[in-house]
């Protein structure tokens, strides 16, 4: 056993309402910049629908994830490293801006410096890859809440598996928000497809992350990627990706995507599992398998057996109680609620995904049923088999029975909720007959419906020998810095945000070196090392620079 | 003149080829990239990237055993004069067409796309336009000197005079003689190995050969203080091919 801890995150997609506040939020901390206008390390897609980019999921065009060879080993759906290497020179599988969208701003200074005329000036939009005149044909979300119609929708990979007559029934019944951000799964198969081995995964949190210095812009790892959450940012020539926040994580809080979360949909939390086992959980012959196999790498970390093998591998106390407390882990394994999303590309996804039971109920309302009854909702899910179906092949390989399973728990968790907020009886065989016990239930309804923010992020601090350090740099005075009194509480925030050449924040061995966080895609102002007196930047930049950098030391 | 071209700068543009590309490696981990832009354009790029890419490796190769190696050891195996300029110019002749398709499609497509354009930078318009003279230049020696023309045995001036920098013992006279295609040839490929390590050509040094024997799955610590003794180390029982 070799004992490895995750911070993994499940959404709960009955509570999504589609607002796409985590996407927005997110695009302004992470990719509101040159080359990366395209990209949304979070995104909100309606399913059914093509999804972002256009039909991610159709694997026999884009050839992501991993498949099996005949003897059962695992390897590249889109080849072995010989034929990456020799197709390095134009990747076939790549998909281009078109199939994301293009990006797209108004010309707004026209509306002020038009000549006055008989008409009302108006803002063209602008591409903003070539900054010429463009026509919007296509965006992130442009099949929200089936936008589009049959004809747009009826692109949908999925619904191309199941057969015609659920396709159109489906469109009568059911549509449901799917948010996504990278899954940084246990078995990445972006992280196998880089050549330059830029991409890797974070021993201590299992957060998959690119290094910018050593990224050499090969692309393979868009390719690779069959959820296509790896972007290539045009203009730096560098892939990028979500990074779940990890400057946030680690000193704690949540992802902006969860912290923003209008419905509170989203928990964060450590999961251990057996490293040893990964390998062979991703190989399992038959895709429906996978979700199981997967299940089965996680470790209970109540387990005192595991708990030694943490503390062996050097899994500190405050990681492991936080994966006693992880709400993670009681959905995905105690109440076997939540799912991951398309385990057959045989990545390990870590974000998982509690399916949507409202739409099944909102039918029976709609219908004159009384949409909170057991039996009524029990008989519903079976017999509105088109939504079962269709969030199989989202979740579990097309294995209807264990969404048929978590949406019945959610269905007996309502029942059993009303009867105790109406005062009624409450009957236990409720509870009984999805194999819980009503304490069970109701410690469910508590994390579903009113868990608070320390109950839904469970987030262990850094526990680094850094963290005393940092502490000391942020309650320096601002005063002492060579700005002096004149220097504003702005320029503090953005000299460490900024990771300038000499700033504090940053490790003192890469204290100089170039970076990009300050790169606006035009200007290179701020980004190269200067030689210590800040004449090379400007601004904040200037006064972050005269610091000195051993002050850190 | 003969000492200025043939000593001179070759030793300047060496110097600035080895140098710039230490010091770009150290300073500037984060410009080095192939600067891609298949995401704007495919369909030429598909045709023309491998046509010239395979192209001019080969004729990389091709640089190499004409240059580096003597005419002596070929002699010793046998190869005479003819055998070699056989292979040499029909060879080169096939590899340089196919360099110069591939780069011709990729200019076309560079000017032509209007995204591909606009991702274009006035450091690229230099490059190319010493590497477009470079791979032209070349293939009026091979194809008019060699083939159409009578043929030059440039083994036993040019490339002496080659080996001869890297053992300092130049002789730049050996060059004062070469038909004028070879040294227009020589100074442009020269020129462009000065600027090469400022330019995206540094992308040439960064080919993944790592990439056959590491795992798939590269883990590493976040701790910058204590580095992973083994930066490639196994994860778990290697289930992958």
């Amino acid at each position: 056993m070799r004992v490895m801890a995750q911070l993994a995150m499940v959404m709960n997609l009955d509570k999504c309402i589609g607002c796409h506040t985590c996407s927005v939020t997110c695009k302004q901390a992470w990719t509101n910049r040159g080359g990366v206008e395209y990209a949304w390390f979070n995104n909100v897609e309606t399913r059914p629908g093509q999804g972002y980019p256009r039909q991610y999921q159709d694997q026999e065009k884009w050839k992501g994830g991993w498949a099996l060879t005949k003897r059962g080993k695992l390897t590249l759906r889109s080849g072995s490293r010989l034929r990456r290497l020799l197709n390095i020179f134009a990747n076939p599988d790549l998909p281009a801006v078109a199939d994301y969208y293009e990006p797209w701003t108004y010309d707004y200074q026209n509306l002020l410096s038009a000549p006055p005329s008989d008409t009302t000036p108006t803002a063209k939009p602008k591409s903003s890859i070539t900054g010429e005149d463009t026509k919007v044909t296509w965006g992130a979300n442009w099949d929200d809440d089936l936008g589009g119609g049959p004809e747009q929708i009826g692109k949908d990979p999925l619904l191309g598996k199941l057969s015609e007559q659920v396709k159109l029934e489906f469109e009568q019944t059911f549509m449901f928000y799917l948010p996504r951000i990278c899954e940084h799964c246990l078995n990445p198969s972006c992280a196998a497809s880089c050549p330059s081995g830029a991409i890797y995964k974070r021993a201590e949190d299992g957060i998959v992350l690119v290094d910018q210095d050593k990224c050499r812009g090969w692309r393979q790892c868009v390719t690779g990627c069959p959820y296509k959450k790896i972007y290539f940012n045009h203009k730096t020539g560098k892939a990028e990706k979500c990074t779940f926040c990890y400057p946030r994580v680690e000193v704690g809080i949540p992802t902006v995507c969860s912290e923003t979360c209008v419905g509170r949909l989203r928990y964060i939390g450590v999961l251990l599992y057996d490293a040893d086992k990964v390998g062979e959980a991703a190989s399992v012959r038959d895709e429906k398998d996978l979700y199981p196999a997967q299940l089965g790498v996680f470790l209970n970390p109540h387990d005192p057996r595991v708990v030694a093998e943490a503390e062996r591998a050097g899994i500190s106390g405050e990681w492991i109680e936080a994966a006693q407390n992880s709400p993670v882990y009681r959905l995905i394994v105690d109440y076997q609620l939540a799912l991951p999303l398309h385990p057959e590309y045989r990545t390990m996804p870590m974000v998982w995904y509690v399916p949507p039971l409202s739409p099944v109920v909102d039918v029976l309302s709609q219908t004159g049923h009384d949409g909170e009854a057991v039996g009524n909702l029990f008989g519903a899910i079976d017999a509105l088999r088109i939504p079962v179906e269709y969030l199989a092949e989202l979740f579990t390989a097309g294995d209807v029975g264990p969404v048929r399973a978590s949406l019945q728990r959610l269905a007996a968790m309502r029942a059993h909720m009303r009867k105790v907020n109406l005062g009624e009886d409450v009957d236990d065989s409720i509870a009984a007959s999805v194999r819980l016990a009503p304490g069970e239930i109701e410690s469910m309804y508590r994390l579903l419906a009113i868990a608070k923010y320390e109950d839904r992020y469970v987030i262990p601090g850094g526990a680094t020998s850094d963290a005393h350090r940092l502490e000391a740099i942020a309650t320096g005075c601002s005063l002492d810095g060579d700005g002096g009194p004149g220097m504003t509480a702005f320029d503090v925030m953005a000299e460490k945000f900024q990771l300038v050449d000499t700033n504090g924040a940053a490790p003192a061995d890469k204290s100089r070196r170039i970076n990009l966080l300050d790169w606006d895609g035009v200007s290179t102002e701020g980004m190269f090392p200067t030689d210590g007196n800040g004449a090379a930047v400007k601004g904040a930049a200037v006064k972050g620079a005269a610091h000195e950098p051993e002050a850190i030391g | 003149m003969s000492t200025l071209l043939w000593l001179a700068l070759p030793y300047i543009a060496l110097t600035s080829f080895l140098v710039g590309h230490v010091w770009r490696y150290r300073h500037d981990q984060f410009g080095w990239t192939t600067r891609s832009s298949q995401m704007h354009e495919s369909r030429l790029l598909r045709l023309g990237s491998p046509l010239f890419h395979f192209g001019l490796l080969a004729v990389i190769g091709g640089h190499v055993l004409g240059l580096m190696v003597p005419k002596s050891w070929t002699e010793f195996f046998g190869i005479t004069e003819g055998m070699y300029h056989f292979v040499s110019v029909s060879a080169g002749t096939l590899a340089g067409t196919a360099t110069v398709a591939g780069l011709a499609i990729l200019l076309y497509r560079r000017f032509t796309v209007p995204a591909v354009r606009k991702a274009t930078t006035r450091g690229d318009k230099v490059m190319y336009a010493l590497l477009g003279a470079a791979i032209v230049t070349g293939m009026v020696n091979t194809v008019g000197e060699n083939l159409i023309g009578g043929g030059y045995d440039y083994r036993s001036t040019v490339s002496e005079w080659f080996r001869g920098l890297f053992l300092f013992s130049a002789r730049p006279e050996l060059m004062a003689d070469v038909p004028l295609s070879f040294q227009v040839h020589n100074v442009v490929v020269l020129v462009l190995l000065g600027i090469w390590p400022y330019t995206r050509l540094v992308h040439v040094f960064s080919a993944p050969v790592g990439y056959f024997v590491r795992p798939y799955v590269v883990y590493r610590s976040r701790d910058p203080q204590r580095p992973d003794a083994n930066r490639y180390a196994r994860a778990w029982g290697d289930q992958h091919e």
